[in-house]
């Protein structure tokens, strides 16, 4: 029976092939559309998440004073206080009693207005910081050429420097050149390169590759001094689940080292990446979920087209189910015939249109390269099904119901 | 009385369909399974229908009763108005009765849903329509198929009867024809085919000859009394007398009633005009 409902839906679909795929068309754009927004919207979201991953997942950096820029700003403040993150404060957070979920720390000093000169090129690197050689892991900055700063550069003073890309380009002409071992002047010291980052990009916000790092003791020695506090502290927790342990563990310990006993006065602000990820992709599902509201909607319509062209088979074919309740044809025998056809006609749309997504996939729609999600797919589909399910029991019902000396009479 | 419906396709080959391949129809002894069908094939007892237009009440029939016997070829006959149709209606189990009983091959279709009258129909009765009604698109032998893909059998076998079937009336190399391909002649005969497929207890034919051009009708005719020869029996409506002289009796309706009721042969001999051909091929 089941087979012979399929021989007659495909036959009505075949005979009236405009008017079948007109309907189909409907389903296809439905269909797409959801699996289309939604790949959009995962797309972004896995854009954003990708460069703030690029900023090490279990990184969290730690400022002292009012806002995320106050780290300069606490220099100034009333030392008596001690406000400002010190070599005490570091030795704190090392001891893992104080921090267990802390895997490493690196005190961060900036120099402003550090200018570079290589062979008359000039070039201000937008950073030019001092730091420990497990910065490289903490902040995900592997080196792409040459070596990174090591304990040995940190213990001598040594005038080294590691450049990220985009100085290398400002100073030596190209982003491809090779400058390990050139002499590089820095204000009045000559540093020697001994290593190139990997090219990170932008974060959104600023280049990471325009940035020139030195060891934190050659920078106390000829460029900041050692009496300022830290302008940051970068640390990285154990893992990307420990990241709000840790950040609690260190402002208890920052709090408590600076004698600060209320929280709310804590004069310390932690920028930890896993919240600022869990934020965007909040805010990006929001969307996405809106977006593929609205093509929902677009396949419910598609379904009222699946039911108007049911309604009008059904009357087509009055005379014809006539002829088949008298030869013996049940209510449901002409049920499942005309179900059989509006789910076929509503899964041929689903296949499209789930065959229209994926190759509009392919493309970059606003710059964002869209990613499928499966789930979207099946959901799509499976919903197309229900579609024609539920807009086609109307129209077959309706058949069903013919009385056959009625039905054979209709002309 | 009324006989147990048997479910499509749960009860195995011993459905009735499913009854000895060969088409004809069991000998009344024939079945010693079941229990001895009843001699008389349609037996309506004093059925009224009255149909309701608006306020109007219409009644179609007032009272009728007749019965026919197994084997019998009858030709119901009356002008339009006459009741006839709705006679037909409901002897073809597509109407039920306002008053009265109507037992057709032993069974009571009183009170019966519309899914139960649907399985008499597809078991008992063959329908021939005036207008042929053979689904669209659809091959000779696919429209043959469709009483028994409806009573549940398997394809081999129903393909086989089908194709004997159409063999019956002379269609063998048509099989794969559209109706849209076929002459009114031969879609009559396709529809024919269709009807005696399923080996029903009668074969209901509606004006079978009402579009059809007088060659065509003799060639319809022939096979319905060449069916009617094999032991088939056949109940014809028309208002054709050229058409009705095929039939053995004839019944005349007028205004909802059996005016006339008279036998043109006897049941158990061979229809009117094969018999008169018969006694032709034996004079020459």
């Amino acid at each position: 029976m089941i087979r012979e409902n399929m021989r007659i839906a495909v036959q009505g679909i075949v005979s009236n092939r405009l008017r079948s795929a007109l309907t189909m068309l409907g389903i296809l754009i439905g269909v797409g559309a959801v699996i289309l927004v939604v790949a959009v919207g995962n797309g972004s979201s896995k854009a954003v998440q990708s460069r703030i991953q690029a900023l090490g997942t279990n990184t969290l950096v730690v400022f002292s004073g009012g806002g995320f820029g106050g780290g300069r700003g606490a220099r100034n403040g009333t030392l008596s206080q001690r406000v400002g993150i010190t070599s005490q404060d570091v030795t704190a957070l090392e001891n893992k009693v104080n921090a267990p979920d802390v895997k490493a720390l690196s005190p961060v000093r900036n120099a402003s207005s550090v200018t570079a000169s290589y062979n008359g090129s000039t070039y201000s690197p937008s950073q030019f910081v001092g730091v420990l050689p497990a910065y490289s892991e903490i902040r995900n900055y592997p080196v792409g050429s040459g070596r990174f700063l090591t304990n040995d550069d940190q213990a001598n003073n040594s005038k080294v420097v590691v450049l990220g890309t985009t100085v290398v380009q400002n100073l030596f002409g190209t982003a491809n050149a090779n400058p390990i071992g050139a002499q590089v002047q820095f204000n009045a010291t000559t540093l020697t390169v001994v290593g190139v980052l990997k090219p990170k990009g932008s974060n959104g916000a600023q280049d990471q590759d325009d940035i020139a790092l030195i060891p934190l003791s050659t920078m106390e020695e000829s460029f900041t001094g050692s009496t300022t506090p830290y302008s940051q502290l970068a640390v990285e927790a154990t893992s990307a689940g420990t990241t709000n342990a840790a950040e609690a563990e260190i402002l208890a310990t920052l709090d408590a080292d600076h004698h600060i006993t209320a929280t709310s006065a804590t004069q310390f602000n932690v920028l930890n990446q896993t919240s600022l990820l869990a934020t965007s992709s909040a805010n990006t599902h929001t969307f996405t979920v809106l977006l593929a509201a609205i093509a929902a909607i677009s396949l419910l319509v598609g379904g009222i087209g699946v039911m108007n062209i049911m309604l009008v088979t059904v009357t087509e074919r009055t005379r014809e189910i006539g002829i088949r309740k008298a030869i013996g044809a049940r209510k449901p025998d002409i049920l499942s015939q005309f179900l059989v056809e509006a789910v076929l006609l509503s899964l041929l749309g689903g296949l499209l249109g789930v065959a229209a997504g994926l190759i509009g996939s392919h493309f970059k729609i606003d710059g964002t390269k869209p990613v499928i999600v499966p789930v979207s797919v099946v959901l799509a589909f499976g919903v197309s099904l229900l579609v024609g399910l539920f807009f086609g029991i109307y129209p077959a019902n309706r058949a069903a119901s013919l009385r056959p000396i009625d039905a054979l009479r209709y002309e | 009385m009324r006989l147990p419906l048997l479910r499509r396709g749960g009860q195995g080959p011993a459905g009735d369909v499913a009854r000895p391949s060969d088409l004809l129809p069991v000998a009344p002894d024939g079945a010693p399974a079941a229990p001895a069908p009843p001699r008389e094939v349609i037996v309506v007892r004093r059925v009224v229908k009255t149909y309701t237009l608006g306020e109007i009440a219409v009644h179609a029939l007032r009272g009728v009763s007749l019965s026919m016997e197994h084997g019998d070829f009858v030709a119901i006959m009356g002008a339009s108005g006459s009741g006839k149709s709705t006679l037909m209606n409901i002897i073809g189990c597509l109407d039920l009765p306002t008053s009265g009983r109507y037992l057709l091959d032993g069974v009571d279709v009183r009170g019966m849903a519309e899914d139960e009258l649907a399985d008499v129909r597809n078991r008992k009765i063959g329908f021939v329509f005036q207008s042929f009604n053979l689904i669209p698109r659809t091959t000779a032998l696919a429209n043959v198929e469709l009483p028994m893909v409806y009573a549940g059998m398997k394809p081999k076998p129903r393909r086989r009867r089908a194709e004997r079937a159409l063999a019956i009336v002379g269609l063998a190399d048509r099989m794969d024809h559209m109706p849209s391909e076929l002459s009114g002649g031969q879609q009559q005969r396709v529809a024919i085919a269709r009807a005696i497929a399923t080996n029903p207890a009668i074969i209901l034919a509606d004006e079978p000859t009402g579009n059809l051009d007088t060659t065509a009708t003799y060639e319809v005719m022939d096979v319905f009394s060449r069916l009617n020869a094999q032991g088939r029996t056949v109940v014809l409506i028309t208002h054709e007398d050229e058409v009705a002289r095929h039939a053995k009796r004839v019944i005349r309706l007028r205004d909802g009633e059996v005016i006339d009721d008279h036998r043109l042969s006897p049941v158990d001999g061979p229809p009117p005009r094969l018999r008169g051909r018969a006694e032709d091929r034996g004079a020459s």
